[in-house]
């Protein structure tokens, strides 16, 4: 185990390398300039740009960009003026993170009981209805879903507030929103999963121990079904805790999600690499918890990490 | 209390699939005394999983559909119990082992856990009594280790010691009744041996029936009291193991017996096989089902399929029309070197 874990850290930090250099240069290939503008000076922009390093040569600047990023400096933003990235993830991050955490914990659970539903009354009604949930769940953007929910529970009916951040029940209607399409997945998936597993063997030998259907779906089915479900999750809980742009924009939550988008358009170059190189570090990290979690549902994958398992 | 424990009477099987219905069983009976060990033969495909399945109530509800039939444990019709009822049963007073120790155990699960599972489900004792219970079993069949074998998984024991897990596993109630489907199919030969070794050894041990179904006459020998030899959904010959395996008389049997590899006869001879292929059981012929493949084949087999005929022997029968009293009178008894020139 602790050789297979060491091989997995490796693997990780290249990765993490290998997407920092990728981005640097694609970056830069980014037609425009940070500074240019209409309103401030030539000589100004020139002083900007050279305040910032930007008049060096692009390799150059990839060198003293990696050197910094070893000593975990990030850089200051370019367009936030007096805030350095660090400040910036420091602060959206727990917020998004808390609103994809709450989001992801519920439509995981909640999926994984869908498609244990589905399995256990396939292609009868109940299969069919909560199967129309997850296409639906898929099918339908949350710039769609969001406002409707919005209208119909805040607006309408009142229930919930329609915008806004703080408080448990600010936290609900975004949460769903962000969680349907987790939901939809999870279902699917465990679905799938499941009616896999149930027409195994050793389920044939459960049932002949006389166990109750109950008894044989938990201690036997829901286990063995969760192994490929738990390899599709670490990517998902990286991309949700990140925040969305939509959401957040949505409900005037103050997290992550936006400055994806924006620092791309202000071309805020080391925003791009911070946000980047913090998403990408954050994915490896939920991957390699996915192989640990993965060898202890699995004792074949715990004892030897490289021997392929069918 | 009757001696017999379990009395399958008629039992009729359909198969609903796209093609059509599939007669699996079209009308078994055969019965299992207290503490006798039974054989049901017969090749791949010819109902005998299907029966067994059929009294433990394991065949898909959606596609298996008992037509018929009876199967009477311990007086008791399983075919009509609620589902409820026959989970009391199943594991507790009659359990199964199946072929293949390498699917048929969870991956996932220490097979320790997998053993006293069974006995958790049908008594109310503690985990830690549930485990003495299985290290006694273990003993039992002689399971290496049993201590640490109990916290392992399947993947880290041999086919053998898998093997054992699941007869462990079914026997920890102490069933009336064991089946045990092909339990050496998927087993290196010198495993096979041991295990049959074993499932000898349990007949002394234990107060349980065993059922065994095999297509290899090989395993059954020296072990069976009785016999029963199926084709294409029928029992086609019964009796004691002494008649069945010296004195059998339905062409099959001798076919099946052929089929045995043989050490002492060194021969150059390929391994002998019975020609031809079962029927199609969605439309099963309406003669004698092993007329088209049998070398003795009447005009009469085609035409009207043979009933079962008492023979000489207490309990031996056979359903051929060679056994017939009619024939016998004229031509006399066929055996299975009575005429070996007929081609």
């Amino acid at each position: 185990m602790g050789k297979y874990l060491l091989n997995k850290v490796l693997i990780a930090i290249a990765t993490v390398f290998v997407l920092a250099t990728a981005t640097f240069f694609l970056m830069k290939l980014i037609p425009g300039d940070p500074f240019a503008s209409l309103k401030t000076k030539a000589a100004v922009q020139e002083k900007q740009r050279e305040y910032y390093g930007l008049d060096q040569p692009v390799a150059a600047q990839y060198v003293r960009y990696l050197g910094n990023l070893l000593r975990g400096d990030l850089g200051w933003s370019l367009k936030k003026a007096g805030r350095s990235v660090v400040d910036i993830i420091r602060e959206g991050f727990p917020v998004s993170a808390r609103l994809g955490l709450t989001s992801l914990f519920f439509s995981v659970l909640t999926g994984l009981l869908f498609g244990i539903l589905c399995a256990q009354f396939r292609n009868r009604w109940p299969d069919y209805l909560l199967m129309l949930v997850a296409v639906l769940g898929i099918a339908l953007p949350s710039m769609v879903l969001g406002p409707l929910m919005r209208y119909f529970f805040g607006v309408r009916l009142k229930w919930l507030p329609v915008v806004g951040w703080g408080t448990p029940d600010k936290m609900i209607m975004p949460a769903i929103v962000l969680g349907l399409g987790t939901v939809a997945g999870e279902t699917r998936a465990m679905r799938a999963s499941m009616l896999g597993v149930m027409t195994q063997d050793y389920i044939t030998t459960a049932r002949a121990k006389g166990l109750n259907r109950a008894q044989v779906v938990l201690r036997h089915e829901v286990k063995n079904s969760l192994v490929p479900i738990v390899t599709g999750l670490g990517p998902g809980i990286a991309g949700i805790m990140m925040g969305s742009f939509v959401v957040e924009s949505m409900f005037l939550i103050p997290g992550l999600g936006r400055y994806f988008v924006d620092s791309i358009t202000n071309l805020d170059y080391p925003l791009i690499m911070g946000l980047t190189i913090f998403y990408g570090a954050f994915l490896v990290t939920m991957n390699l918890l996915v192989d640990v979690v993965y060898g202890l549902l699995d004792p074949r994958i715990r004892e030897s990490g490289r021997k392929k398992v069918k | 209390m009757s001696d017999i424990i379990l009395d399958v009477k008629h039992l009729v099987v359909t198969f609903d699939t796209y093609q059509g219905s599939v007669q699996a069983v079209r009308d078994v009976s055969f019965h299992v005394n207290r503490k006798e060990t039974v054989g049901i033969v017969g090749e791949s495909g010819c109902g005998k999983s299907v029966t067994i399945r059929t009294v433990m109530g394991l065949n898909p509800r959606s596609s298996g559909s008992v037509r018929g039939g009876q199967a009477l444990f311990d007086g008791q019709d399983v075919l009509q119990l609620p589902e409820k009822e026959i989970r009391k049963l199943l594991g507790n007073r009659m359990s199964m082992i199946f072929q293949d120790p390498f699917t048929f155990l969870n991956p996932t699960m220490q097979v320790g856990r997998q053993i006293t599972e069974t006995y958790l489900r049908h008594h109310a004792v503690s985990r830690r009594e549930a485990e003495e219970k299985a290290l006694s079993i273990l003993r039992l069949i002689s399971l290496p280790n049993p201590e640490q074998n109990m916290k392992r998984y399947p993947h880290q024991l041999s086919g053998g010691m898998r093997q054992r897990i699941m007869i462990a596993m079914a026997l920890i109630c102490e069933p009336a009744v064991l089946f045990a489907d092909e339990p050496t199919t998927a087993l290196d030969v010198t495993i096979q041996a041991q295990i049959i070794d074993l499932m000898n050894s349990l007949k002394e041990k234990t107060e349980t029936a065993i059922v065994l179904i095999t297509h290899d006459m090989g395993v059954v020998a020296n072990m069976v009291d009785r016999l029963y030899v199926m084709y294409a959904g029928k029992i086609v010959e019964q009796g004691d193991a002494d008649a069945m395996f010296h004195r059998p008389r339905h062409p099959y049997t001798w076919g099946l017996l052929d089929s045995v590899p043989r050490l002492d006869e060194r021969t150059k001879e390929e391994l002998h096989s019975i020609p031809g292929m079962p029927p199609d059981l969605i439309a099963p012929p309406e003669g004698c089902p092993f007329a088209a493949r049998c070398r003795y084949a009447m005009n009469l087999c085609v035409r009207r399929a043979p009933d079962t005929i008492p023979l000489r022997e207490e309990g031996h029968a056979a359903a051929c029309w060679l056994c017939h009293p009619e024939y016998v009178r004229q031509y006399g008894e066929t055996t299975r070197e009575g005429r070996p020139n007929v081609k």
